[in-house]
């Protein structure tokens, strides 16, 4: 959790500097949830993330080196450059890719739980991450639908923040999103999504019945963002939330809660052991070299087609 | 020598393509049964390969993306042309866009198989379009075979090919049949085939229209040498092969069952105007500007691009 607050912390500097040129979705406040779910995940289960994905993808494992260095849009980043915070991927690490669109990643990664089945993996597990607006877009529906048919071995993670950018989730929202997962035949359950242990706890359960082959699964983590939705939102003058609100929440701040359960040596040596590798971290992305204009639509295809220049 | 129906031929490519390489399946709508034909068979020889999937059309286009990412090669059958509307999210802004955005991580080997594209004759607004311009447009790989060895060696290689790629069999040649002497082979994406060679005009057509500009080729044989060249792949297109006929005709018609504005047929005189000499303007035949195909016959039929138009375009470039 630490690593990603301060990793967003740092991004959140450089998005206001125009560094990470297109902005950043903050995932503060939320990392309770990717932190509790990828306890339980190893390195050949896959995961979709979202446009607010940098903790999911830290929370598998991805090099925060790399990570930091694909927002700058350096050649040594995740995706050499050409992906960024929205696209975020280290396939090799079963991150099949935060995501632009709103859902887009669930019917994904059904389909790699698909492929592990099909090719004899049983014991791997696909995670979809999405928030509560993602509730409302109907191959989300379709990909549970497929999944509970099959007994596929999903887990689907929906982080409800409260909000779709201004839409809190009371107006987003018919109905509740547990018994919605549970009308399609999947395993749901809520939890607290602000309290690392909760979601670890819930989650291993869950992760534990998609490898034994008990179907697809629904956690719906209960969380919030402290920030606005995406890093520009404060240029635009927009309000939809009251600062009690906020208050309220930031009061029950994931780190603040799993730092009084550890002894503070410990969580003074964490903090540490953060500082130097996002230390590490920026000097390693600020000192990657940029990419060549002229290669720009380099690996636009795996096989060959020759593109032919626009002008 | 043996007769192959389109159908069986796409048949035979699925069945071929199975056998060789256990990593291909095949997702759609009633493909277990067989219902257009294509998949007639497979499900028996293959269990669990080939899989039925309930009317979700955006989740099955994006699960063969997932699966194709963790190394199975889809293949996804659409039961109308028109689905693709449905899922130009799933193909053009994911599937498609994941080679790039990953910095080349990954790709995403799944075929899209349309059979019955363009108009069924009195199926109407919503089940006659010939949306291959689209894709082409998008940048997804697009092949649209005339003939039944077309068809099988362009199944084949869009399966074997490491991208996205689209199949289109056109309503109107998925009844035909083609004699086959020798060994059915793949054919590769981005080749052309000059089916008749000619020195006054060259006529680029696709799909089922390559049947009809040969006939056209034929009747005005007395008149005009006609060259006809099918590019088969509407992207990537063969510029060599058709460049070099261009350049010796030095005039074109293109006949192409999409819509005018955007069309295919509009980049390939606009390529030709550009880069290939000609002599005169180049004439293109097709649908007109977002056309939607009415229910009866007659109004169905007038919109498409046919026979006598391509002749009457093929006069007017040679008069010229
Ligand atoms: C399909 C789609 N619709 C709209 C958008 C624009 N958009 C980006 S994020 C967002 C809100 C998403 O809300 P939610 O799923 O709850 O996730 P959160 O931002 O709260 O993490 C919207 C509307 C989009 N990217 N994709």
């Amino acid at each position: 959790m630490r690593l990603i607050r301060e990793f967003e912390e740092h991004c959140l500097e450089m998005a206001v500097a125009g560094t990470i040129v297109g902005g950043i979705h903050p995932y503060i406040g939320q990392e309770a949830v990717a932190v509790g779910v990828s306890a339980h995940l190893r390195e050949d289960d896959v995961i979709t993330s979202t446009h607010r994905g940098h903790g999911h993808v830290l929370a598998k494992g991805a090099d925060p080196k790399r990570t930091l260095a694909e927002l700058y849009g350096a050649s040594t980043g995740l995706n050499r450059g050409r992906g960024g915070s929205m696209h975020a991927a280290d396939v090799g690490l079963g991150v099949y890719g935060a995501n632009g669109i709103v859902g887009a990643g669930a019917p994904i990664a059904v389909g790699a739980a698909w492929a592990a089945r099909r090719q004899g993996r049983d014991q791997q597990v696909a995670v979809a991450y999405f928030g509560d607006g993602a509730l409302s877009q109907g191959v989300v529906l379709e990909a549970f639908n497929l999944a509970a048919l099959w007994s596929l071995p999903v887990l689907f993670v929906c982080e409800n923040n409260g909000y779709a950018i201004s839409l809190p989730v009371d107006r987003g929202l018919a109905g509740d999103p547990v018994r919605r997962a549970a009308g399609f035949g999947l395993t749901a359950e809520a939890v607290d999504g602000m309290d690392v242990e909760a979601v670890t706890e819930a989650a291993g359960r869950a992760v534990a019945a998609c490898r034994a082959g008990g179907g697809p699964h629904f956690l719906e983590c209960v969380t919030y963002r402290f920030r606005g939705h995406h890093t520009v939102e404060h240029l635009m003058g927009i309000n939809y939330r009251d600062e009690a609100e906020v208050a309220s929440w930031t009061e029950r701040d994931p780190l603040a809660r799993q730092r009084a359960r550890l002894a503070p040596a410990v969580a003074d040596e964490v903090d540490a052991e953060i500082a130097a590798l996002i230390a590490e971290a920026v000097a390693f992305a600020g000192s990657s070299p940029g990419s060549d204009p002229r290669d720009a639509l380099d690996y636009l295809y795996a096989g060959t087609a020759p593109t032919r220049p626009g002008a | 020598m043996p007769s192959l129906s389109y159908i069986a031929a796409l048949n035979q490519a699925l069945r071929d393509e199975m056998a060789r390489d256990e990593r291909v399946c095949i997702f759609g709508e009633d493909v277990c049964l067989g219902l257009t034909g294509i998949t007639k068979g497979l499900a028996e020889a293959h269990d669990g390969r080939v899989v039925d999937t309930p009317l979700s059309e955006q989740a099955f286009t994006s699960l063969a993306t997932g699966a194709a990412i963790a190394g199975q090669r889809p293949v996804v059958e659409f039961q109308i042309p028109s689905l693709l509307y449905l899922v130009f999210e799933q193909i053009a802004n994911q599937a498609h866009k994941f080679s790039l955005m990953t910095g080349g991580q990954a790709s995403v080997p799944v075929t899209y198989l349309v059979p019955g594209s363009g108009s069924r004759s009195g199926m109407a607004g919503q089940h006659s379009d010939h949306p291959y311009s689209l894709l082409a447009h998008v940048g997804v790989k697009t092949a649209v075979p005339a003939t039944p060895s077309d068809a099988y060696g362009l199944l084949l290689s869009a399966i074997r090919e490491p991208d996205p790629v689209a199949v289109f069999a056109p309503t109107l040649l998925m009844g035909t049949s083609e004699e086959i002497d020798g060994d059915l082979d793949a054919v590769p994406l981005g080749s052309a085939r000059t089916h008749r060679e000619g020195t006054d005009v060259t006529v680029v057509a696709v799909g089922h229209l390559v049947p009809v500009a040969l006939q056209v080729a034929a009747d005005l044989a007395g008149e005009a040498s006609v060259e006809v060249i099918d590019p088969r792949t509407v992207y990537p297109v063969d510029w060599e092969t058709l460049g070099k006929s261009i350049s010796r005709t030095g005039r074109l018609v293109v006949i192409d069952d999409s819509n005018r504005m955007c069309g295919f047929g509009a980049e390939i005189a606009a390529t030709a105007a550009e880069e290939f000499g000609l002599a005169v303007p180049p004439k293109r035949v097709s649908r007109p500007d977002g056309a939607v195909i009415p229910y009866a016959l007659n109004l169905d039929h007038a919109l498409l691009p046919d026979a006598l138009e391509l002749t009457k375009a093929i006069r007017a470039v040679l008069r010229r």
